[in-house]
C-alpha cells in the first residue's frame, strides 16, 4: 500500500509545517519523526522485499490510525482536524479492503467489488477536500495576516499614542509654567498700576497744589500788606490822639483801643506770613528743575545734612540728644543729582528721623537710646540710600498717605505736611528714583531712596 | 513821579494809596491806577499823561500784563519820548513768565505778595 505510507509522510510533513511543531510542541514533533523515519523505511521495503507487503500495509494503517487517533485526542491539533475528513474515509476504505482480503474471497465478493468503486469516490472526496481545505486555511491564513497587520497596526497606534501622552504631558507642563509667569507677571502689573495711579494722584495734586498756590497769593498779598498798613496807620493814629485837647481817662481808653488794634493786626499779619510760608513751600513742588545736575559725592552730601539737621535741632531744643550711625559705601563715586535737591530730601527725612526719636524719647524708659541711622549703597546701575530710625514708626492707617500733601502727624503749626510730599517729588519727577517706607510701629521706621546711576 | 498801576485788583488801589501816603502827602509821588491792560493802554495813548513808571500785574482778563508789556515796548520803542520804565509784578513767580517778561523788555520783575519797603527802594532808584 504505497499510497498509503505516502500520504503517512506527506500527512506528517503537512503537520509539522503547519502547526510549526519543532517550536511549538517538540515532543510530539520527535514522534512524528520517528513515524516519518518509519514510513520512509517502510516505502523502501515495499520496493525491496515483496513478501512484507501485506505487514507494511498494516503497519501503515496502524499509522495512519495513530495518527488520526493523536489528532482527535489531543486538543493541539485540533486545527488539522479538518484535512482528516479528507484522509478518512480513503483510509477507512483501505483497512476495509485489507480486512477483507483475510476472508476468503467468494464469501466477500459483492462486498469487495463495492469497496473497490468506494475506493475511486474516497480518492475522489480526497482530492476534492484537499482542495477545499487548502483554500480554506489559505483563506484562514489571509484572515490571519490582517488580523496581526491590524495588530500591527494597533500596536503603532498604541506606541504613537504613548509617545502623544507624552507630548500633551509636556506640553501641560509648558502651558502650566507659561501660566503662572502671566499670572507672576500680572500681580506684578498690578502693583505697578497701584503705583501709577499714586503717582498719578500726586501729579495732579501737585498741579493743583499749584494752581492753588498761586491764586492764594494775590488774597495775601492784601492781607499781608492792609494788616502791615494798618499797623503803621493805627501808629499815626495813637499820635494824632495824642495830640487831642481830652483828658487822661479817655486818651487812656483810645490808646488801649489802639494798642489792641495794633496786636490784632500784628496777628493777622503773623498768620498771613505764615499762609506764605506754607503757598512758598507748595509751590516748590511745581517749580520746574531749576537746578542742574552734577557729580555730586552722595556720602558727602548725606554726612553734611545729618549734621546740619543734628544741630540745627540743637540749637531749637538743647535737651535734644540722639546718637548718629553712618555707614557709607565708599565705592559710591560721584553720582549726578541736583545736590540742593537732595539735600532738601535727606534734611525733610531726617527731621522727621530726629523728630520720631525725640518723641519716643519723651514717653519711654531711660535705656531707650534714640537713633539715627545713614546707610549708603551702590548696586547694579542705581545707588541707595537708607535712612532709618528707632522710634515709634507709622500706623498702618497712615503709611499709604504719608507722601500726599498736606499730610501730617505733627500737631498743628509744627509741620506743613508738605515735606515728605516735596520730597517724593524730587526723587521721583526730578530725578527718575523711587521713595519708600518700611516701618514697624514702635519699633522704626526707615525710607529707601533708590536713584538711577 | 507819576506812576501806572495796572491790576484787575481793585483793592489795589487802596493798598498803594495807603503804603505810600507819605509819599503821597509830601508830593514825591503821583499814582494813577488801571484795572485791565486795555484801561492803562488808553490811559497811556493820552499825550498828555505824564506816566513815567508802570506797574503792571500779569495775570488779568482780557489783556495779560504781558501782552500790554510788549504793546508799550513796541510803541514808544524809539525815542524821544524815552520808552517808560516798566515793572511786572505777579503771583506766578516762575522762570517761564520771568524769562518771558525780560525779554518782552521788562526793566524789573516782582513777586506777590508784595514787599513794600523793596518796592520803594527800587522806585527811588528808578526814578
Amino acid at each position: 500500500m504505497l499510497i498509503e505510507l505516502i500520504l503517512v509522510v506527506f500527512f506528517v510533513r503537512y503537520l509539522r509545517k503547519n502547526l510549526d511543531m519543532a517550536q511549538s510542541m517538540p515532543r510530539w514533533d520527535g514522534i512524528l519523526k520517528i513515524i516519518l523515519l518509519i514510513s520512509v523505511i517502510m516505502i523502501g521495503l515495499e520496493f525491496s522485499v515483496a513478501p512484507l507487503r501485506p505487514y507494511i500495509s498494516w503497519a501503515a494503517h496502524l499509522m495512519m490510525l495513530y495518527l488520526i487517533y493523536v489528532l482527535y485526542s489531543q486538543r493541539e491539533f485540533h486545527t488539522a482536524r479538518p484535512i482528516m475528513l479528507a484522509f478518512a474515509p480513503y483510509i477507512i476504505i483501505a483497512v476495509a479492503t485489507d480486512v477483507a482480503k483475510l476472508t476468503p474471497e467468494d464469501y466477500t465478493s459483492s462486498f469487495r467489488s463495492m469497496l473497490k468503486s468506494a475506493s475511486t469516490f474516497s480518492v475522489i472526496w480526497m482530492v476534492a477536500m484537499w482542495i477545499i481545505t487548502n483554500r480554506q486555511r489559505k483563506a484562514l491564513e489571509k484572515e490571519k495576516q490582517k488580523t496581526r497587520e491590524q495588530h500591527e497596526q494597533n500596536q503603532v497606534t498604541s506606541s504613537l499614542k504613548a509617545q502623544l501622552e507624552v507630548q500633551v504631558a509636556e506640553r501641560t507642563a509648558e502651558l502650566t509654567r507659561q501660566k503662572e509667569e502671566l499670572e507672576q507677571a500680572l500681580s506684578e502689573l498690578k502693583a505697578t498700576q497701584a503705583q501709577l495711579i499714586q503717582a498719578e494722584k500726586m501729579a495732579s495734586l501737585g498741579e493743583l497744589t499749584a494752581g492753588i498756590a498761586h491764586e492764594i497769593q494775590n488774597p495775601l498779598n492784601f492781607v499781608n500788606n492792609f494788616s502791615e498798613v494798618s499797623v503803621e496807620l493805627t501808629e499815626e493814629l495813637r499820635e494824632e490822639i495824642a495830640k487831642l485837647p481830652i483828658n487822661a481817662d479817655q486818651k487812656a481808653n483810645l490808646n488801649e483801643l489802639s494798642d489792641d488794634l495794633i496786636q490784632n493786626q500784628q496777628k493777622i499779619n503773623t498768620h498771613g506770613k505764615r499762609a506764605d510760608a506754607i503757598v512758598k513751600g507748595m509751590l516748590q513742588h511745581s517749580r520746574s528743575s531749576s537746578g542742574l545736575k552734577e557729580p555730586t559725592d552722595l556720602n558727602g552730601l548725606a554726612d553734611e545734612y545729618l549734621r546740619l539737621t543734628y544741630h540745627g535741632l540743637r540749637a531749637k531744643d538743647k535737651s535734644f540728644n540722639a546718637s548718629m550711625k553712618t555707614d557709607f559705601d565708599p565705592t559710591i563715586g560721584q553720582i549726578s543729582v541736583v545736590p540742593q535737591e537732595i539735600g532738601r530730601v535727606l534734611l525733610n527725612l531726617l527731621t522727621n528721623a530726629f523728630y520720631a526719636v525725640a518723641e519716643k524719647k519723651k514717653l519711654s524708659p531711660d535705656n531707650y537710646e534714640p537713633t539715627v541711622w545713614v546707610v549708603t549703597r551702590k548696586m547694579d546701575k542705581k545707588v541707595e540710600i537708607r535712612i532709618r530710625d528707632n522710634g515709634n514708626g507709622i500706623p498702618a492707617a497712615v503709611k499709604e498717605k504719608i507722601f500726599q500733601p498736606f499730610f501730617t502727624t505733627k500737631p498743628s503749626g509744627e509741620g506743613t505736611g508738605l515735606g515728605l510730599s516735596l520730597s517724593y517729588d524730587i526723587i521721583t519727577k526730578g530725578h527718575g528714583g523711587s521713595i519708600r517706607a518700611e516701618t514697624a510701629e514702635g519699633s522704626f521706621t526707615e525710607f529707601i531712596i533708590i536713584l538711577p546711576i | 513821579m507819576k506812576i501806572l498801576v495796572v491790576d484787575d485788583e481793585r483793592d489795589i488801589q487802596a493798598l498803594f494809596e495807603q503804603r505810600f501816603r507819605k509819599e503821597i502827602r509830601n508830593g514825591e509821588m503821583e499814582f494813577e491806577f488801571a484795572f485791565s491792560g486795555e484801561e492803562a493802554l488808553v490811559y497811556l495813548n493820552n499825550p498828555e499823561h505824564e506816566a513815567v513808571l508802570i506797574l503792571s500785574d500779569i495775570n488779568m482778563p482780557g489783556m495779560s500784563g504781558l501782552e500790554l508789556l510788549r504793546q508799550i515796548k513796541h510803541k514808544f520803542e524809539a525815542p524821544p519820548p524815552p520808552a517808560p520804565v516798566v515793572m511786572m509784578v505777579t503771583a506766578y513767580g516762575d522762570s517761564e513768565n520771568y524769562n518771558q517778561a525780560i525779554s518782552l523788555g521788562a526793566d524789573d520783575f516782582l513777586t506777590k505778595p508784595i514787599d513794600f519797603n523793596l518796592l520803594k527802594e527800587k522806585l527811588k532808584n528808578k526814578a
